[in-house]
């Protein structure tokens, strides 16, 4: 299948390994991935501050960025801003009176896929070949759980990771705190909220805790880091590309 | 179950689509109304005990601060959480009901005026008298009117948010009456000179120990030996409220809901103190807000199954009442029912806002609230807290007047999810940031927020611009004390790093170890060929990116030899 | 204007502001009627099962007759720690021979009700998934007070009278008279969302569960139609 890499902004300014993770397991299964050049951002942050109007730029970019890519299915390694591409985009559009451009960004958002939903809704795999030895965690983030419903298929494909220990983490459906400017504007009770979700990770005694957003990864990571924990954040894409000898 | 609630999870509003209602928020906003981007709004703010006098954040570190709070707050709405969920999964219908109750609510108040009328004629019918009034200071003077014509010069009453909004206790005690709170949790609230903090459980800031002080402190003839039991402080408050109870001839309350086609009204509790003061004394007076108006009979049938599950977790509550006016030689005589708007119509006029009236004031969305379960209610400034308040007082007051309650959330949708009616609390977050954001926008002069708004979207609606952003954020790599991780940032920045570490910006942006890597062999440029706006057209992918190929490589090697 | 006109108006303008919303149709999805018909033993049982949890008593009488139904309420009225000497209360139209020892309703002042040790009433249906008796005030239940200000109440539900689901119960019951719903004796989970039972309603709420006649239902019985579980679409 050819698949087009919605790699998010955060992903590429930030954490471009989780990209890569992502390129290389969809080659490892066989699928041709590419990368629509013009792509930037969601708009997600925007829209969630209150800054609809200036989100419209970017809509706009996104849906022109994406709409003629020549593929089957756009995937992104977020759940975060697959839900925004999926429930703000056309709502923008519309907003600005853009009826045109909102059907398009529908149509874009019917292709779109968080990088689970991909692979076990559209690729119909569990079993990605993977192999990660460590003690794992995996907090579902607010927006992959609640927004887009993605349920346990990320936990479907850890499970069948080989070598990889699963750790149950402690009241995992609640916010990490990040909330996007939330963790600036209402930074006291984000690093309360952080704080719980800490405690929680370090109770399992995982090594490594994962998701599926790097947004929330970034927060937990952040907090886990200043601690000194010595508990990693490592991005979903990234245990499913790893293999034997090969960790990404 | 969580299947029927995110359909809408944190979409944007679908007034915005109505361009021409809402300016087109494009710039064209004539609104000029008090509410901002709410266009001409038709009607004016409400008032009373609405918002608090600091912003959220500071009341929020402030809560944060108290550890006896935060336990507090922690076990009570972990308990309630538990037993919300058992009762809950019990009914394999729970959506079938939450959807019908949603429905109800909407199709009401697409006709509210009609029901309120309706309602009327059927409460008057059966010999009660019903009252209109737009604000909270023509509500408290219509209750007070009636209280004195009755010559009493006290009064029982049942909990009620509605006479919370409009501070009718103190309206009434400044006009000397005596007012006796007869809920066990407001009781606690009144004799401990405290404010509530929850919408079902006003007291739940406080711990048995805390009201076993305020008892001993405030209810004369209270045993010292008096023990920290539930068991024991519930057998004080009934000790205490009893011969009020038995000699007071009017009692004030609130209504959970109020059927039009017979004009009964109905009340939710769980001590009994409903009844007595429903019952017992010869005048009853009424406060309820203007969307608490259903259409049937039947339709009670829906709340009355979500409303006791969701808010205290149990399967039905201890008692409900109904009454259609008077009844001879039953219950009160004279029967009055004040409908109160107080900026309710205000909230009416958003095609989107206007669902937070759906509300039935169950406080599941704010046991279950990451934020209400660490602040408690008092941050909110607010009588309605938690994230039922953060939508609900801005919209009575205007956002203005609570511009830091939309923003008093993380998005994390759990509020959607367990909100008996389904309303869409965190869309109508976003929905009153961009109110909040529109109403900024009209003064003169941008907030820093704002330029770096309309600065990052420039940037990142052009793919140019944004890899030679993210190529430039490598020069925060200098800022990485240790390897991996940067500790300090500037402001506003600097809240981020208060408490965490920021990641240190990679060597190379995912985009750039692609057009090294892979540009040339994307079918990308043969089967989409380049756009003549499209910046990606301009990127020489070869000579410069094995340059910088390079310059990564002897950085890794750098960095790992160090 | 005044403030009727004025918040009528109002509420119209705030409407027209929205765009005119269209009410749209109810979807009553949810299940209406139970799984068994009103009275069957499996609602008296759960009925029995929900007041249980709710800590109030129950008492099933030997039979549908009124000496049968009278010795169960004289073992309530035990039950609850009422001696033969207390002074019991009774509405007015209560079936004779329930509580022979029972003194009539005369329109008592609250602080009389106060005195008597319990009151002992009918009803007019009850609920079995919820374990909810609703009061109504017609004969034999008398007006509201009566099972308020006492700190004890023994009632007295007929198999018949039990249905399964709430919609089931408001259907029986006349929105038009003053009513009161009962599921358990009185509490509050106002200190730490705790419960605790006995507040200012009665602290003590024993059941009496009145045998149907026989026959009784036939043991096993299909679902009526419409009420099959239902699951999410």
């Amino acid at each position: 299948m050819r698949i087009a890499l919605f790699v998010t902004c955060l992903v590429d300014t930030l954490f471009p390994q989780v990209g890569r993770a992502t390129v290389t397991l969809l080659e490892r299964l066989g699928h041709e991935v590419t990368f629509p050049a013009r792509q930037t951002c969601c708009g997600q942050m925007h829209v969630n501050t209150g800054y609809q109007r200036e989100a419209l730029a970017l809509v706009r970019n996104h849906v022109a960025a994406f709409e003629d890519a020549g593929v089957d299915v756009i995937v992104a390694p977020s759940g975060s801003c697959v839900g925004s591409v999926r429930h703000q985009q056309a709502m923008v559009a519309r907003a600005a009176g853009d009826e045109r451009l909102a059907l398009r960004a529908e149509a874009v958002a019917a292709r779109t896929h968080e990088l689970s939903e991909l692979l076990v809704d559209v690729l119909g795999v569990e079993d990605v070949g993977a192999y990660y030895p460590h003690r794992v965690t995996y907090h579902p983030t607010c927006h992959s759980l609640r927004m887009l419903g993605v349920g346990d298929r990320p936990e479907r494909l850890l499970r069948r990771v080989g070598g990889i220990t699963l750790l149950e983490l402690p009241n995992a459906a609640e916010c990490c705190g990040f909330g996007g400017t939330f963790a600036l504007k209402n930074t006291e009770t984000s690093t309360a909220m952080l704080a719980d979700k800490m405690r929680d990770v370090l109770t399992t005694g995982a090594e490594v805790a994962t998701a599926g957003d790097s947004s929330c990864l970034m927060h937990i990571g952040g907090g886990l880091s200043r601690l000194r924990a010595g508990t990693r954040t490592v991005h979903l894409a990234e245990i499913l590309a790893s293999t034997e000898g090969a960790s990404v | 179950m969580a299947a029927g609630s995110r359909a809408t999870f944190l979409g944007v509003p679908r007034i915005l689509g109505l361009a021409g209602r809402d300016g087109g928020r494009g710039g064209a906003d004539g609104g000029g109304g008090p509410g901002g981007a709410r266009a001409g709004r038709p009607a004016p703010a409400g008032s009373g005990f609405l918002s608090g006098d600091r912003p959220f954040p500071d009341a929020a570190r402030e809560a944060l601060g108290d550890t006896q709070l935060r336990r507090n707050l922690a076990h009570a709405t972990g308990t309630i959480r538990a037993k919300r969920a058992r009762v809950v999964a019990e009914l394999d219908d729970w959506e079938e009901l939450r959807t019908a109750g949603e429905a109800v609510k909407r199709a009401t108040l697409a006709r509210l005026d009609e029901h309120l009328v309706r309602l009327e004629e059927e409460v008057t019918a059966r010999g009660g008298q019903v009252h209109w009034a737009r604000d909270a200071a023509e509500a408290n003077s219509i209750v007070t009117e009636l209280v004195r014509a009755t010559g009493q010069r006290e009064v029982v009453k049942v909990k009620s948010m509605a006479t919370q909004e409009i501070g009718l206790n103190e309206a009434l005690a400044a006009a000397g009456l005596t007012v006796h709170e007869t809920d066990l949790a407001e009781l606690i609230v009144q004799l401990g000179h405290d404010r509530p903090s929850h919408i079902v459980a006003p007291a739940l800031h406080r711990n048995r120990g805390e009201i076993r002080e305020i008892f001993l402190r405030e209810i004369p003839g209270v045993d010292p030996r008096l023990r920290a039991e539930p068991r024991d402080l519930a057998d004080t408050a009934r000790a205490h409220l009893r011969q009020t109870f038995l000699r007071a001839k009017v009692a004030v309350s609130g209504a959970n809901a109020a059927v039009a086609e017979t004009g009964t009204l109905c009340v939710v509790e769980s001590e009994g103190n409903g009844r007595m003061c429903l019952t017992l004394p010869e005048t009853l007076i009424t406060v309820m807000g203007i969307e608490k108006v259903v259409p049937t009979w039947r339709d009670l049938e829906i709340y009355l199954q979500l409303l006791p599950r969701s808010a205290t977790g149990e399967r039905m509550n201890p008692y409900t009442s109904t009454w259609a006016g008077v009844t001879p030689g039953d219950g009160p005589r004279n029967v009055h029912l004040v409908l109160l708007d107080n900026g309710r119509t205000a909230t009416l006029a958003d095609p989107v806002g206007r669902d937070a009236l759906h509300c039935i004031k169950c406080g599941a969305c704010l046991n279950i609230c990451p934020v209400y379960q660490r602040v408690g209610g008092h941050a909110y400034g607010s009588v309605y807290p938690g994230p039922i308040g953060a939508i609900l007082s801005p919209q009575l007051t205007g956002v203005e007047r609570n511009a830091s309650l939309p923003y008093a959330s993380s998005l994390c949708g759990a509020c959607a999810e367990v909100c008996p009616v389904r309303i869409d609390i965190p869309s109508i977050l976003v929905r009153l940031r961009a109110e909040h954001v529109e109403e900024r926008s009209r003064a003169r002069v941008p907030s820093a927020e704002a330029l770096a708004m309309a600065a990052g979207a420039w940037v990142m609606s052009d793919a140019g611009r944004f890899a030679a952003a993210g190529r430039a954020g490598r020069l925060g790599r200098a800022l990485g004390r240790r390897r991996g991780r940067v500790s300090t940032l500037p402001p506003p920045l600097s809240a981020w790093t208060a408490s965490r570490d920021a990641p240190r910006p990679p060597e190379e942006t995912f985009r750039d170890w692609w057009s090294r890597t892979r540009a040339p062999r994307d079918g990308q440029a043969r089967h989409n060929p380049t756009a003549p706006d499209d910046p990606t057209g301009r990127e020489g992918p070869t000579a410069p990116d094995d340059r910088r190929a390079r310059r990564a490589r002897r950085a890794r090697h750098d960095q790992e030899t160090r | 204007m005044s403030a009727r006109e004025e918040i009528l108006r109002r509420v119209r303008a705030a409407n027209a502001a929205a765009g005119q919303p269209a009410p749209p149709r109810v979807p009553r999805d949810y299940r209406i009627g139970g799984d068994h018909p009103a009275g069957h033993p499996e609602l008296v049982r759960r009925l029995s099962a929900r007041l249980g949890d709710y800590r109030a008593g129950v008492v099933p009488t030997a039979g549908p007759s009124a000496p049968e139904v009278g010795a169960a309420v004289r073992a309530a009225l035990t039950l609850a720690g009422v001696g033969a000497a207390d002074p019991v209360l009774v509405p007015p139209g209560l079936p004779d021979g329930w509580c022979p020892q029972g003194i009539v309703d005369d329109a008592f002042a609250a602080s009389v009700l106060g005195g008597f040790a319990a009151v002992v009433t009918g009803c007019a249906a009850a609920c079995a998934e919820t374990g909810t008796l609703a009061l109504d005030g017609s004969p034999g239940q008398g007006r509201r007070a009566l099972t308020l200000v006492p700190d004890r109440h023994v009632c007295v539900v007929r198999a018949e009278q039990v249905v399964a689901t709430v919609p089931e119960l408001l259907a029986r019951l006349d929105p038009g008279r003053p009513l009161t719903l009962v599921s358990g004796p009185s509490a509050t989970s106002d200190i730490e969302l705790h419960r605790v039972e006995g507040v200012h309603g009665p602290r003590t709420l024993v059941v009496v569960l009145v045998a149907p006649p026989p026959p009784a239902f036939p043991p096993a019985r299909e679902p009526r139609p419409g009420v099959e579980k239902r699951h999410q679409t």
